[in-house]
């Protein structure tokens, strides 16, 4: 069984671990037209080499971050989703927004 | 003294000192400085709209590139299953005229292709399958496909193998029966469409890499090869699992994620299973081969990746719903194990036709479901290229439809659990 490294539950069988696909930066979805939107959503880089992307640790709902090597199947690192996220993101709509 | 009867051919073939061996395409020969249409990629569907091109629209400068060797890639990695009970009205129509096309497929091709029509199973296992299978039977119908809902009774007249107890984790409670439901000799459908293309003057270049594409002013002008650039009026490439890799060179991207997909055959055995058997649920499908092994696969693995290794947890996962199924399997062995690259699409929907580059043509997005479409893909391909507009058939799977919001949710795809 191959083994991730959860950064909140230590190593664990990989069968515990759902893929989440790659980390993209959401765009301003105001400012964006259909057709662009659907490109964020559906279009994928799906690179041959080394990606970060999202997995989740199901016993524990924990989501976090991995960089993965999609060519030989190496795990190179994971952490905690804070590390790239620093603001909490609002999904609000903008009209209700709290005011930064 | 020779007696008078031997013929004399035979025996001029015995005393040769050199057996040439048979070819079914020429050996390598040197690249043209130019060809109306370049094929990247040399699997099935690359072969079979390399000969539609040639044999329905008259264009043989044609050139097919492959990096490894012929029909090594996914088509030579399937489970050879050829069925027509999708659930979209789009897929089976689609898939209809290529099991129309298979079914006369070896003598279109003069080659063998073993075809062998077995009557396909996809066994339901929860009510929510129930409800599906049923959907599907009305769409097909409806369709004029042969497609329909049978109960236990029925089931274990049809499949005595199967294993038909209540006292199992995921009892039988109907399934989805297609007669048309066939398995053919993979490799052959590949040999077959390669030695008619190259008999009309397609070109088959094998270890002959693409490493880039020449486009100018938005207009595909050659391919870069590890053999040197050549020209082309149009190119299309269809080299599932590598798809993002090449579509990257053509400068746009897919809606595809690469995942592999594993399959396994078990030790040669008698004959006992004739039909072809699937569960969506169970993600399990098995049919027994003309050589009696049980060709058997399951879903796609849990995350991507550019590989084509195996797992055990694969094996643990299939073998143990397999056991379900059929019991008496409980000490065959695993002869041969090994994975495919597929290209998935979120909505298990290929993705066919033009491109955001002129002259430039895509077959992608073949997923778990590539090999069952190779006729209906060459020959729509081909009409695609020969006229410039997608063929009527392949409209509603164009690479616009993401963009669009007007995807077709395939749920009849063999990866898609109920």
């Amino acid at each position: 069984m191959k083994v991730m490294n959860c950064p909140l539950n230590g190593p664990r069988n990989i069968s515990e671990f759902v893929w989440g696909g790659e980390v993209k930066p959401m765009p301003d979805e105001t400012k964006l037209s259909d057709r662009e939107w659907a490109e964020y959503v559906f279009l994928e880089n799906n690179t041959a080499g080394v990606v970060r992307e999202w997995w989740c640790h199901v016993p524990t709902s924990f989501w976090f971050i991995a960089e993965r090597n999609t060519v030989t199947d190496e795990i190179v690192k994971t952490y905690p989703a804070s590390e790239v996220f620093k603001a909490r993101v609002d999904f609000a709509p903008k009209s209700e927004r709290a005011k930064p | 003294m020779l007696p008078a009867f031997l013929p004399t051919g035979l025996l001029k073939y015995g005393l040769r000192k050199k057996y040439p061996a048979f070819r079914y395409i020429p050996g390598p020969s040197e690249l043209k400085s130019h060809y109306d249409v370049v094929i990247i990629g040399g699997g099935g569907h690359a072969l079979a709209c390399a000969y539609y091109l040639a044999r329905n629209h008259g264009i043989t400068n044609v050139c097919v590139l492959e990096r490894g060797y012929l029909a090594g890639g996914n088509t030579a990695r399937n489970t050879a299953i050829i069925r027509s009970n999708y659930l979209t009205p789009e897929g089976v129509k689609f898939y209809e005229e290529s099991l129309r096309l298979y079914r006369d497929l070896s003598q279109d091709l003069d080659f063998n292709i073993l075809y062998s029509e077995r009557g396909h199973f996809t066994l339901a296992h929860t009510d929510a399958a129930m409800r599906t299978s049923r959907w599907r039977a009305e769409v097909n119908k409806h369709l004029g496909v042969d497609s329909e809902l049978i109960y236990p009774d029925d089931i274990a007249k049809l499949c005595p193998s199967l294993n038909m107890s209540e006292d199992v984790r995921y009892p039988i409670l109907g399934a989805l029966y297609h007669p048309p439901g066939s398995i053919a000799r993979h490799d052959a459908v590949a040999w077959g469409y390669a030695a008619r293309a190259s008999q009309m003057g397609v070109e088959i270049h094998q270890q002959t890499g693409v490493t880039g594409l020449v486009i100018e002013g938005g207009k595909v002008k050659g391919v870069e090869t590890t053999r040197g650039r050549i020209g082309a009026g149009q190119v299309m490439q269809a080299v599932a699992g590598m798809t993002s890799v090449v579509a990257d060179m053509a400068g746009f991207k897919l809606p595809i994620r690469t995942i592999p997909l594993q399959a396994c055959v078990s030790v040669p055995l008698k004959p006992f299973l004739d039909q072809i058997i699937v569960s969506g649920s169970l993600h399990v499908y098995v049919s027994q081969s003309s050589r009696g092994e049980l060709v058997m696969g399951g879903s796609t693995d849990p995350y991507g990746l550019y590989s084509t290794r195996s797992t055990l947890d694969f094996k643990e996962g299939l073998l143990g719903h397999m056991l379900e199924l059929l019991p008496m399997l409980g000490e065959v062995k695993i002869l041969r194990q090994w994975a495919g690259m597929a290209d998935m699409t979120p909505d298990f929907s290929p993705v066919m036709g033009l491109t955001p580059v002129e002259n430039y043509y895509i077959d992608s997005g073949w997923g778990t479901w590539g090999f069952k479409a190779t006729p209906v893909c060459g020959k729509t391909m081909a009409y695609t290229i020969a006229n410039n507009k997608p063929h009527a058939l392949i409209k509603p799977f164009s690479y616009e439809r993401f963009l669009t919001y007007s995807q077709v949710g395939e749920k009849g795809a063999a990866s898609v659990g109920h």
